[in-house]
């Protein structure tokens, strides 16, 4: 199926989106953030907690004497390698437990400095191209069936049973696994450490239950003889930490959105961009498919009316992401099947939308969400509501499907209701295949004229955009209605402007330049 | 008496129809079906026919069954106050608060807790509405304060004494092991404790939430799925006006 769309207009999107994205990159280039200084010393191997549960990382960036937070934790820290000789894991406990302080550590040269750090920078990216390699090996041998991947969610609080969990919807053909968070999750300023067993809404974040998971999931796909991926969230507050955590547990995908935490989380945006810079170039290089989060605008207000958004979100995700390194095999753009039920072909319109990504990003997994906005307690309608949506989505090519849950809006997914969602995914999609190809698009007709008026659309709102520029554009409530001011919402204390000297050994290295720190 | 019991209708009435499905962490064999027969029959349920059993995942099996009930209820004497008795437009509802109230009744919403999910607070209050039915922003006789999702329900009190509130609404939209029932009666437990309950017309809202289970809370009403902005609006409407006149009278 192919529809014909202005290409023309496809091209004018784009060069709006990198006019939009230029200035807030040059942002960016100048400064960094607590979050993104925390995955620095994650990823040199700081680990653990200190009094309070607070972690190590966190009391490392918190203790850095102000005047030398600008040139960046790393070399703070280099130095304190340098003098004492530990490693960095045992550093972070010293520090954490008061026998050194980074301040003491000021007298020790630069070159020192930059000195003990290299190995230990080399050795993180070694082992992340590591966990790449696995993964493509584990791929190679272990082969995923053909797309849309079956993706669910478990969500139980308790990461023991979102493993059971896991593991059955896994049996019943499920290809990706999210372990949905807790529903505060977003808003702490740190990563809770250890293996966890409650939550709310869902699962912690946390290194240990990203292995537990990998861990069973690893056996599930040696047993069925095809790899399940595993996908947790880079939103929030400690959107770079959770990607450097899920590099080093060779998690497969992540929830990064650009603006999403702004929008939806009234998370400060200078923040949010920072952090999805740097969590994005190491998605990049840690062959991590992002997901983004288009589906928000679909939720909160009317889908018909916010699809001009939905794309107009996705131009603007898909240049931060090319900024930040990522290339379109790994940029899951977002969309979701939102649209009234009731409404008069509004099958139709879900399938215009659907084909239109396809054809504008025809080279990126795309990520398609499920109906939840009008889902209700009829389990019934709701498990013919998600027929229509496996239909749209494997008619029109999508990558990653969300599969939708006949209890949607009623409790947290039943290890029953996953099963009978992925029975509907597979016998649409099986029965369908190849449905897509087989039929044209009526030239004038009513999906054409629909696509051609989203777009249109959203190169208004993508002119406006540039024009005012995204922060103010967003201060203008353009995006899903809501208001964001630039220096407002949670996280702004912990923004800072870089120093022109300023150390980040990770960033040019993980755009393949040779580490220079 | 057993002619006003009404019981389910599957195609003859009294015939008792029900249907079930349900989950066991069995392996699945016909002993698990049995299993699942006889699980039924303890329900108290009669006829029972298990229409499909299989294996779902390893150690658990799933089963449709249908049944009949031998209970019936009297639905005549059943009494479920409903808080959407009065039924009125925004016109209506602006004109009735400037006449029997003549200010601008104060409301403030949030989702508390860790709720993350705004969709029913937003479709009350939100100017735009929900089934082109507009929200409460849109009406002269209110002045609304949306404060958000995950909001502590102490910071809403804190918030409504410092405002003024005439009216709470809370929403509770995902809920895990009854996280939404704990965080509703705190709300109810600080505003007793801050000696505000009284004066606050307290309402919660929510896909699970029913008007009978807001009143065993301590809520004055409760609004679940499906629920209009005018509707909500008219229950805040004629509780303050009721409250007002109470107060003048006595």
């Amino acid at each position: 199926m192919q529809i014909a769309i202005d290409r023309a207009a496809v091209d004018r999107c784009r060069t709006l989106a990198a006019a939009t994205v230029a200035p807030v990159e040059e942002f960016i280039a100048s400064h960094s953030t607590v979050s993104v200084e925390r995955a620095v010393v994650r990823l040199l191997g700081v680990d653990g907690v200190g009094a309070d549960d607070v972690p190590v990382a966190n009391l490392i960036v918190d203790t850095l004497p102000a005047g030398q937070r600008s040139r960046g934790v790393a070399l703070a820290f280099g130095r304190a390698l340098a003098e004492t000789g530990l490693d960095p894991l045992t550093l972070g406990q010293a520090i954490a437990s008061g026998t050194y302080a980074l301040a003491d550590f000021a007298h020790v040269p630069e070159a020192a400095a930059t000195g003990a750090l290299r190995p230990h920078v080399e050795s993180a990216l070694a082992h992340v191209r590591g966990r790449r390699e696995e993964r493509r090996a584990m791929l190679e041998r272990l082969p995923q069936q053909p797309p849309p991947l079956l993706y669910v969610i478990v969500a139980s609080g308790n990461i023991y049973e979102d493993r059971t969990a896991a593991v059955a919807a896994a049996e019943a053909g499920a290809q990706v696994i999210a372990v949905i968070r807790s529903t505060g999750q977003s808003l702490l300023d740190f990563v809770p450490f250890g293996p966890t067993t409650e939550g709310f809404g869902g699962t912690y974040a946390t290194q240990a239950n990203f292995r537990i998971m990998r861990t069973a999931l690893d056996d599930v796909s040696e047993r069925l003889g095809r790899y399940v991926m595993l996908t947790n969230y880079a939103s929030g507050l400690c959107m770079p930490e959770i990607a450097a955590m899920a590099a080093v547990e060779r998690l497969d995908m992540l929830l990064n959105d650009s603006m999403y935490g702004i929008l939806f989380r009234d998370i400060n945006m200078k923040r949010t961009f920072i952090d999805q810079h740097f969590s994005r170039a190491l998605n990049a290089y840690s062959g991590i498919i992002i997901n983004t989060g288009e589906d928000n605008y679909l939720t909160t207000a009317d889908a018909v009316e916010q699809a001009p958004a939905v794309l107009a979100s996705q131009f603007i995700n898909e240049e931060f992401a090319h900024r930040a390194g990522l290339p379109d095999a790994q940029i899951g753009l977002g969309d979701a099947y939102e649209i009234d039920p009731d409404r008069q072909d509004g099958f139709l319109y879900q399938v215009a939308q659907a084909q239109l990504a396809r054809q504008i990003f025809p080279d990126a997994p795309l990520k398609y969400m499920p109906p939840t906005k009008h889902m209700t307690g009829d389990v019934f309608k709701g498990h013919l509501i998600d027929a229509l949506f496996n239909l749209t989505s494997v008619m029109t090519g999508q990558n990653i499907h969300l599969c939708g849950m006949l209890t949607e809006a009623i409790h947290t997914p039943y290890l029953a209701d996953r099963v009978l969602s992925l029975e509907n995914a597979r016998y649409i999609m099986n029965t369908a295949r190849h449905f897509g190809d087989e039929i044209a698009v009526r030239p004038g007709g009513r999906i054409e004229r629909r696509a051609n008026e989203v777009l249109s659309d959203c190169e208004t709102l993508l002119e406006r955009v540039a024009e005012m520029g995204l922060m103010h554009a967003i201060d203008a409530a353009t995006f899903a209605d809501v208001k964001r001011s630039p220096d407002g919402g949670r996280g702004f204390e912990g923004v800072f402007e870089r120093a022109v000297d300023y150390v980040n050994p990770f960033e040019r290295a993980l755009r393949g330049e040779p580490v220079t720190a | 008496m057993n002619g006003t019991l009404v019981k389910p209708y599957g195609d003859t009435m009294n015939d008792g129809k029900v249907q079930l499905s349900f989950t066991l962490p069995i392996e699945w064999s016909e002993a698990a079906d049995e299993a699942a027969r006889q699980l039924v029959v303890k329900m108290g349920l009669r006829d029972v026919q298990v229409v499909d059993g299989r294996r779902i995942a390893s150690g658990f099996s799933f089963f449709v069954v249908y049944a009949s009930t031998p209970h019936g209820v009297d639905a005549a004497a059943i009494h479920a106050p409903t808080a959407r008795a009065h039924a009125m437009e925004m016109d209506e509802i602006d004109a009735y608060i400037a006449e029997r109230i003549g200010r601008k009744v104060r409301v403030a919403g949030a989702c508390i807790g860790t709720d993350a999910h705004t969709v029913g607070i937003d479709a009350i209050l939100n100017m735009k509405g929900y089934k082109g039915d507009y929200g409460l922003e849109r009406y002269r006789g209110f002045e609304t304060f949306n404060l958000g999702s995950q909001v502590a329900a102490e910071d809403l009190v804190a918030f409504a004494k410092e405002h003024a509130i005439d009216a709470i609404l809370a929403s509770q939209v995902v809920t895990q092991k009854g996280s939404d029932l704990r965080n509703f009666t705190e709300l109810t437990e600080l505003l007793e404790a801050e000696g505000l309950r009284d004066r606050i017309v307290l309402i919660c809202g929510g896909p699970r939430v029913t008007n009978l289970m807001a009143s065993e809370l301590g809520y004055d009403a409760g609004f679940g799925r499906g629920t209009l902005p005018s509707e909500v609006a008219a229950f805040i409407a004629v509780s303050l006006a009721d409250r007002f006149s109470r107060a003048t009278a006595s």
